[in-house]
């Protein structure tokens, strides 16, 4: 059934035992470094082990799939984007012009410009299993306990977690109500325009809202009725101490960040430029 | 001894009204009692709870005289959070107060909030765990757990907390009758166990009355109308002035002639001393006369060896096959995730078989759309929030006719005949949000009425309502049946709208259908009952204890004069 895609799984790795501390700030520092760099070996050693850690973390491809696929499909537009709109970045960047292929006006295909959207794509694809491991193996109760460590408030930390404690309770109940307003004779199908069918939506959403609100006001109270909100503080059921795998991990991900910016700016310049 | 709970004089009048919810209220409850507190709705027993656990008047602000004491505390100054170490409140919404995303973090959710150290709670979470036997499912999601189970989490994540005092408001209500059961044994046990003061607040006397209470506290229109012992309070009349269902057993030894008397112990059916009612009722039996089989119609809808399973090998429905005659009242019945909406979403369509066949006047209507399908089969949901769409009553019952481009001359005379059919007409231009619950209930049905389907599916018609609504809801629903030949099917878990109102049950169990017979036969069969998490009837072990072998023509024979008392006591008024 529907529902089970990009949600927290319970496995035992290491990378599961890990606090949630420790993966967010490293997915923090991850994704940091692979945005500034551009240096293709750094993005090169970069992609190998991240993909060693998905392995590690024995993420499987149904959990991911679709997004990871979806994601591809951002890529590749966002490269033939940048091919369309700068065809000439890659000259720009590393001070040759390597010509592949004539084209008409200035998009005459470069070694240099092939090169530059070959980084990109590096880029997109070190941090996106990154990112995916992160969300599959980390527990949301112990994640907002996270957000709560590194200085959030944990009203924020919490309306994360029950946000996902309701998903699939509001999810079951948009599809009560779309059956129930389908067989009044509201068809959500293709056949009428995008207005009409904003305005059917609306026929969904409405009462997905009402009895939504129903759902928040019981949970509110039953909330206050246990003390939530009490002290400015609270503690977590869910929350995991920093323990010495946690403190390597962090070190590694803080020596790697220093060592790959060094590599990457020692030049003074974002690129590697091997032309 | 000193009250641990204590009103004096207490009147209290929410901000938003003119008049006081409460009036002149004078209740003492005593440390270690079990007080069963009853009323119809809108009679302020929500509110008693309320100023109780501090809701009001801090969640509900308002004013009030007099004075209220709990656990030598006012909720008034000592907030919600104050109270919230003296009283712990069970809500009646075992899914909607689920917090946490597994049971252990719901069951810690209090402890987190007072910033115990972790491993104190993983202890004191182990420890109530056991109390309320969830140990097993510590590590569950609420999707995972059923009703009664979410129910006992709830328990825990009260109990974690030490209170002194424990509030159940309607602990029944979203409960199949077995599961209900098992809940008041073990809110008995808790009691007992742990000495603690248990309040429940609750219409449903009957069940709750299944383990003993100390004391009944019965409200109506604001005030204290008895504060007796449940065996005195069951020989009196106030629970049917009040408008409270008193146990059948009760009733039918009423209806028998005989006046009961508090000394024989009405409290428990079982151990209730019947010597001197036995003759009456065995009298009573046989002057009454047995309902007159109604005339076999045509078949009206066929489900025919339905298959169903959302994951192959694991079937949620198998071999289900059964009939309903034209102008039928049925109910569909057994516990909680069964299957039943599952039969009645592939009725409707929403849903398709992977075997079987569903014939509606002798026709498959595999083909035809959900679109089709309800045109002639109108599907109305437990919560009418979840249907209503448009703002104001005349659009929302109008809704399935404009959809369908039916010209605004007929909609107009189709809504209004509608509306008067429903008890509505008046309201025609009034906004959906200045009706009561009941009312927005009628317009859900009469925006599916208006279509004129021939076959009506009702899930849950009477959830959350007091006997007086239930009555209104149920005997509009029997006019629509017998006056305008709507066959209609409702699924349920209240054996007495079952037993009441309805021709024929189907009782499915674990995804089989395993009967297809009269209430009457169907609440006195003990292995059907315990099957499908159903509950024998009280009327069984009356006629069983006063030696009548037929206890299910029995039961037959007091549903029947049930109906013509309130035939003759005149139709219920309208809205």
């Amino acid at each position: 059934m529907a529902g089970r895609l990009l949600t927290y799984e319970e496995k035992d790795t290491w990378i599961h035992r890990l606090s949630g501390v420790t993966k967010l700030a490293f997915f923090l520092l991850w994704s940091f470094t692979g945005m500034l760099t551009y240096d293709t070996r750094v993005l090169a050693v970069m992609l190998v082990l991240s993909l060693i850690i998905f392995k590690t973390s024995r993420t499987e491809w149904k959990q991911v799939g679709t997004v990871f696929k979806f994601i591809l499909l951002f890529l590749c537009l966002n490269l033939v984007a940048v091919y369309l709109f700068s065809p000439q970045e890659g000259t720009a960047v590393y001070g040759t012009s390597t010509v592949l292929v004539d084209m008409p006006g200035n998009y005459d295909l470069t070694l240099e410009q092939l090169f530059y959207e070959f980084n990109i794509m590096l880029k997109y694809l070190t941090v996106t299993p990154v990112v995916l491991m992160f969300i599959v193996t980390t527990n949301p109760s112990e994640f907002a306990a996270s957000l709560n460590r590194i200085g959030i408030s944990y009203n924020v930390g919490y309306a994360v977690a029950i946000a996902l404690r309701y998903v699939p309770d509001v999810q079951s109940d948009f599809t009560k109500i779309k059956h129930a307003q389908e067989a009044r004779g509201i068809e959500m199908s293709g056949k009428a325009s995008v207005w009409e069918r904003l305005k059917k939506m609306s026929m969904i959403i409405f009462p997905l809202i009402f009895s939504s609100m129903d759902r928040i006001d019981v949970v509110s109270n039953a909330m206050e009725l246990r003390g939530f909100g009490k002290h400015k503080k609270r503690t977590w059921y869910k929350g995991k101490k920093l323990v010495r795998n946690d403190y390597l991990t962090l070190a590694f991900a803080a020596v790697f960040m220093i060592g790959s910016l060094w590599i990457t700016f020692a030049d003074g310049n974002r690129f590697y430029n091997p032309f | 001894m000193t009250p641990i709970i204590e009103f004096k004089n207490y009147t209290f009048k929410y901000r938003s009204q003119t008049e006081p919810t409460l009036r002149d209220i004078d209740l003492s409850i005593y440390p270690g009692e079990k007080v069963l507190i009853v009323g119809p709705s809108g009679s302020g027993k929500s509110t008693l709870a309320h100023c109780i656990n501090g809701m009001v008047p801090f969640s509900f602000p308002g004013e009030h005289t007099g004075s209220l004491s709990v656990n030598g505390q006012d909720p008034g100054k000592a907030g919600i959070f104050g109270m919230s170490k003296t009283v712990g409140t069970v809500l009646q919404d075992t899914d909607g107060q689920f917090i946490g995303l597994t049971v252990a973090e719901d069951v810690a959710f209090a402890l987190e909030n007072d910033c115990v150290p972790q491993d104190r709670m993983f202890s004191m979470v182990d420890g109530v765990a056991e109390i309320v036997d969830i140990k097993k499912l510590l590590d569950h999601a609420p999707t995972e757990l059923s009703g009664g189970q979410k129910q006992r989490v709830s328990m825990a994540g009260v109990l974690v907390d030490d209170v002194d005092i424990l509030l159940f408001d309607e602990p029944l209500a979203n409960l199949d009758p077995a599961t209900g059961k098992r809940a008041i044994d073990l809110i008995d046990r808790i009691h007992r166990e742990q000495k603690k003061t248990v309040l429940i607040i609750e219409h449903r006397l009957e069940d709750v009355l299944y383990r003993d209470v100390d004391r009944i506290v019965v409200i109506g229109d604001g005030r204290v109308v008895a504060d007796q012992s449940p065996d005195e309070l069951l020989c009196g009349d106030v629970l049917e002035r009040e408008g409270i269902r008193e146990p059948l057993y009760v009733t039918a030894l009423k209806h028998a002639g005989c006046r009961v008397k508090p000394e024989d112990c009405p409290q428990h059916i079982e151990t209730m001393r019947l010597e001197p009612y036995r003759d009456r009722v065995r009298e009573w039996y046989q002057k009454a006369s047995s309902p007159q089989k109604r005339e076999e119609k045509k078949t009206a809808l066929e489900v025919l060896d339905l298959d169903f399973s959302y994951i192959s090998g694991n079937p949620v429905l198998s071999n289900i096959d059964f009939r309903i005659r034209k102008g039928e009242m049925l109910a569909i019945v057994g516990k909680n995730g069964a299957g039943k909406s599952t039969l009645s979403n592939l009725i409707c369509g929403f849903i398709n078989p992977d075997r079987g066949k569903i014939l509606l006047n002798d026709e498959d209507i595999a083909e035809k759309s959900i679109k089709e399908r309800g045109e002639v089969i109108g599907l109305v949901m437990q919560n009418p929030n979840q249907m209503i769409s448009r703002p104001m009553i005349y659009d929302e019952v109008a809704l399935g006719l404009t959809v369908r481009g039916v010209p605004e001359e007929e909609v107009k005379e189709r809504v209004y005949e509608t509306l008067k059919i429903c008890g509505l007409y008046p309201f025609r231009n009034w906004p959906v949000s200045a009706l009561s619950f009941g009312q927005k209930k009628r317009v859900t049905i009469a925006s599916i009425l208006v279509m004129n389907p021939q076959v009506l599916i009702l899930d849950e018609p009477t959830a959350g309502q007091d006997y007086r609504h239930y009555t209104e809801i149920m005997e509009f629903l029997k006019e629509l049946n017998e006056t305008y030949g709507i066959t209609i099917l409702m699924i349920t878990h209240d054996m007495h709208l079952m037993l009441e109102y309805t021709d024929r049950a189907i009782v499915i169990a674990d995804g089989q259908l395993v009967a297809d017979d009269s209430p009457a036969n169907v609440l006195t069969d003990e292995r059907i009952a315990k099957k499908a998490y159903l509950k024998k009837t009280s009327l069984y072990d009356l006629a069983v204890r006063c030696g009548i072998s037929d206890a299910s023509g029995f039961a037959e024979r007091f549903i029947h004069y049930e109906r013509q008392v309130r035939g003759h006591g005149g139709q219920t008024a309208d809205v």
